[in-house]
């Protein structure tokens, strides 16, 4: 008997069966995991999700009995007052499905329900967005180099030798100086063996022993591999881009802000950092809030305390400037921001937010989303007619190559197609 | 019963943890009961300890350690995974293969009882079955399975890279719906695995060697109308009719490319490995509970395994072995483990105390004593519904108070036909016998004609018993798989058994762009 203990095993042996399921379901789990987004909360969007779909796509036909119809035997287990030729009432469902004829694996429902991992669920939720603006991609540690194969060089270490060029090599050099094969030693050794035994005269079996000496030696002066011959994989170290990113999180949190508004900033923000997560290895989130004066905060205090006081948008604006030009040197560091605001500001203010935005923010992020949160009832006015003072400083800002997109919101339910609009791979770099 | 005296020196194991070194004092002490004792026959063990997620692997790839790749498997896996993961369902403590030398997987979760019981189940009954019963010793090829799974698998891979995953995806779809159509039900002789392996090897070194481009700039000649032959000399020719689907379109089907012939073939292959098994559900899980207990027992009875554990035992026997009335929320058909054991105590029993009832149902069985050799004797020789017919006793038909249920669509009432009674044991048992009879419970579906020389559609004809039709949007998309296959338009004709009379017709026309690959 063997005991063997597979548990260390590569795990996943399924994992390209369940790609190919899921590609195969493909058009039915992008709809489904559309529906459950809509559903829930941003944060829960990090969890794997549980996706129905329809089981028409995944569907294993085989040929089997209807469930219905025609005369049908069963035994079964039980009998506790039948005698024969009693009646039952049919069950409800027709009757079938007591035997042993019940439908084979799971054929006959039309739903198929299974778990999504969580890298499944983004991947697909986030199909097709694309980042905006991914040029400016530096170099910043060393030691991010990698090998990659460069061809082939006369010198290396012998670990990297690359025995079929360097034979190769032999090969040929040894046609072209038509070193002597061993095979044709051989034969004249034995020819002079032969004369030597037979007693051939003197000059035949000395001419046959130069002979054999002279190829003797052309064989040693040519050699079998010649360090011209060899030839070993060449690697180069190329650089790697590390590409890293910040995100600014601004938002004003002055009374005017409900905590509905703060809730649809929140889910903006969320989204915004999953999707900057899958593409960039490493995320850094810079939170600040701001009032009549501004501040970098950490997370809780950014959503949940309350603050009072004016607005003004500038303060926020130069605090991200601030924490760019100490931390986040922009020609090393993919840089995005988002704001969130109820579009209120003062009025001696905007002319000033406005240049910073332009002449300063702009030129050293790589997408600036703007996003006004207005109150769920408040359908009227500032949806259709007024425009809030911010929106319309930022509005003058605005132009073809400058990276800023602007968009309101109002409810949850806008949240996730406002994202994917500004967001959307054919509007990339618009 | 002897009262027994347990010294805790003789005991295998204590506690509830395993290690290696009881698992092989445990296989010892089993062997020795399962060898000597019950005088059981089995390959060579091999014993795989796994992890729970490797048991789902298992589930989804039919049990087999290797498989190829298809999108089913995916699906079976996601879904047994959600099952396990919500708890609606919990894991198999073991899985076995049919092979030589003979694999048991054992769940690293299991108590050291568990992993006991598992041995004396899979490892010596599941295997002495395998090794003895007459469908797996003609139909199966132990020590090939494994090989031939592996080179099916490389071949796949093979195929998806120099034709796409999309071709070999629909081929290998239309495959597994006709994997019940793709068995010999009455094969010529024992498949042979690895010349199967070597056959295709050869062949493709063969077309490999003797390729010539030029071959395909030969004008082909213009095929001008061939007399039709009668059909009977034509269906002659091709062989019709024939109930194995999958061989007749490997060999017959015009428009496949040699690759997609022999992945028709692949699955036909492990089809009809697996065709024993959807035989012998009930003999087969009959035998490895019967065997695990007389092992559990003895092991008890000789003072190896502490009282706890013959409890823990007993507990994890008796809800395998648990069969619910019909009237139960729990019913679900009848328990192969249920059926299988109760049999086979019976046949036992019948041998060695018999009544007179049993002596007039089972002349030659009744009173002959040694019930061991009794029941491996059954093992050997039966499938599951000669089995019934064979040993179902009137006795365990009161037991387990069975009785007979007519469902006539066309009557309001389902009509109770027969009880546990006199008058009703032979038909029960015919009838549950009918239960078990792949033959029966499977559709009748044959291929009967083509026309090769006209348009080439391929008609099938089942034969309608009891008046049960086919599920016709299934039977629809089979059709269609055919169709890709065939490359034409398919037929299928139901006709019922009796009068011959048709009574329906499904129909799918040609497939566009397919079969020319």
């Amino acid at each position: 008997m063997n005991i063997i203990d597979r548990r260390l095993n590569p795990q996943g042996k399924s994992l390209a069966n369940r790609q190919r399921f899921l590609r195969r379901a493909k058009e039915q789990v992008v709809k489904a995991v559309r529906d459950a987004s809509g559903k829930r909360g941003i944060q829960d969007i990090e969890n794997g999700e549980k996706v129905t779909i329809a089981a028409g796509g995944v569907r294993e036909p085989s040929f089997h009995r209807a469930s219905q119809g025609g005369v049908r035997d069963y035994v079964v287990p039980g009998n506790k007052e039948y005698v024969e030729g009693d009646t039952i009432q049919r069950p409800d469902g027709g009757g079938g499905g007591r035997g042993s004829e019940g439908s084979p694996d799971g054929e006959g429902e039309d739903e198929f329900r299974f778990v999504l991992s969580r890298d499944e669920f983004l991947d697909i939720f986030l199909e097709d967005l694309e980042l905006p603006d991914l040029v400016k991609q530096k170099v910043k540690q060393s030691e991010s180099h990698t090998l990659t194969r460069a061809g082939y060089s006369v010198s290396g270490s012998p670990a990297n030798l690359n025995l079929v060029r360097t034979m190769r090599n032999s090969l040929s050099r040894r046609i072209a100086l038509k070193r002597p094969k061993r095979d044709e030693i051989r034969e004249l050794e034995e020819m002079l063996r032969e004369a030597e035994e037979a007693g051939e005269d003197a000059e035949q079996i000395q001419a046959l022993r130069e002979q054999l000496e002279h190829i003797v030696l052309r064989s040693k002066r040519i050699p079998f591999i010649d360090p011209i011959d060899v030839r070993f994989n060449r690697f180069e170290t190329v650089p790697k881009p590390i590409a890293q990113a910040v995100m600014f999180c601004l938002m004003d949190v002055s009374g005017s802000m409900t905590e509905h508004m703060k809730d649809l900033a929140k889910r903006f923000f969320m989204l915004l950092y999953l999707f900057l997560k899958r593409r960039y290895r490493s995320v850094d989130i810079v939170f600040i809030r701001h009032t009549h004066e501004a501040k970098e905060v950490d997370e809780e205090t950014f959503f949940y305390s309350t603050e009072t006081g004016g607005t003004v948008v500038s303060t926020a604006l130069e605090e991200m400037q601030k924490v760019v030009q100490e931390r986040y040197p922009h020609n090393e560091w993919n840089i995005y921001a988002a704001q969130a605001s109820d579009g209120d500001n003062m009025s001696s203010d905007n002319a000033k937010s406005a240049t910073l935005l332009r002449d300063v923010i702009l030129p050293m992020c790589q997408y600036f989303a703007y996003i006004e949160v207005a109150a769920e009832h408040n359908m009227g006015l500032s949806a259709l007619g007024r425009e809030t003072e911010l929106w319309r400083t930022y509005k003058q800002v605005q132009s073809p190559e400058r990276p800023l997109a602007m968009r309101r919101v109002r409810s949850r339910r806008e949240i996730f197609p406002v994202f994917r609009e500004l967001f959307a791979r054919e509007k990339a770099g618009a | 019963m002897t009262a027994v005296i347990t010294r805790p020196d003789a005991l295998l194991y204590d506690g509830v943890e395993w290690d290696y070194d009881k698992i092989k004092r445990v296989y010892d002490a089993v062997e020795h009961i399962a060898l000597k004792e019950m005088g059981l026959d089995v390959y060579p063990n091999q014993i795989e300890v796994i992890t729970a997620e490797q048991m789902l692997d298992a589930y989804s790839s039919i049990g087999m350690p290797l498989m190829y790749k298809h999108w089913s498997f995916g699906k079976h896996f996601a879904r047994d995974e959600m099952m396990y993961r919500k708890g609606y369902r919990g894991l198999a403590y073991e899985i076995v293969i049919n092979s030589s030398p003979c694999i048991s997987y054992i769940m690293e979760e299991n108590t050291m009882t568990m992993q006991t019981l598992v041995i004396a189940h899979a490892a010596f009954g599941h295997n002495h079955f395998f090794k003895n019963n007459q469908l797996f010793q003609q139909w199966t090829d132990a020590e090939g399975i494994l090989d031939y799974l592996e080179f099916a698998k490389t071949y796949i891979t093979h195929c998806e890279e120099r034709y796409g995953h999309a071709a070999v995806e629909r081929v290998l779809d239309a495959a597994h719906a006709l994997m019940s159509q793709g068995v010999h039900k009455y094969p010529k002789k024992r498949s042979d695995l690895r010349t199967e392996q070597r056959r295709e090897r050869e062949r493709q070194e063969y077309q490999d060697q003797t390729f010539n481009d030029l071959w395909r700039t030969v004008p082909k000649t213009a095929a001008g109308p061939r007399p039709s032959k009668s059909v009977s000399e034509r269906k002659k020719l091709l062989g019709l009719p024939e109930e194995n689907i999958l061989y007749f379109l490997e060999k017959k089907a015009p428009r496949l490319e040699h690759w997609q012939r022999e992945i028709l073939r692949i699955v036909r292959h492990i089809s009809q490995y697996f065709y024993p098994q959807k035989q012998t559900k009930v003999m087969n899980e009959g035998c490895a509970t019967y065997v695990h207990y007389q092992i559990m027992s003895r092991l008890h009875e000789t003072g190896q395994i502490s009282e706890g554990a013959f409890l823990e035992f007993l507990h994890s026997h008796t809800s395998v072995v648990f069969q619910p009335e019909f009237d139960d929320k729990r019913f679900s058909g009848l328990n192969p483990y249920a059926i299988g054991f109760a049999m086979m105590q019976d046949i036992a029993r019948i041998a060695e105390n018999p009544t007179d009832e049993d002596r007039q149902w089972f002349p030659d069985l009744a009173g002959r004593g040694d019930g061991m050799a009794a029941v491996r004797e059954a093992w050997a020789n039966f499938r599951d519904e000669s089995f019934v017919l064979q040993y179902l006793s009137p006795h365990l038909m009161r037991k387990l108070k069975l009785f007979s249920v007519r469902d006539d669509a066309e009557d309001p009432y389902l009509l109770v036909d027969h009880i546990h009674n006199e008058r009703g044991y032979r038909d029960i048992r015919k009838k549950l016998a009918r239960q078990y009879d792949l033959g029966y419970l499977e559709p009748d579906i044959q291929i009967v004609d083509v026309d090769l020389a006209g348009d080439r559609k391929l008609i099938l004809q089942h034969r309608v018993t009891n008046g049960v039709l086919l599920d016709e949007s299934d039977a629809k998309a089979v059709l269609r798989h055919i169709a890709n296959l065939w490359g034409y338009e398919v037929q299928l004709i139901e006709v019922s058994a009796i009068s011959e009379a048709i009574l329906k017709e499904h129909a799918v026309t040609a497939p566009s762009g397919i079969g020319v690959m």
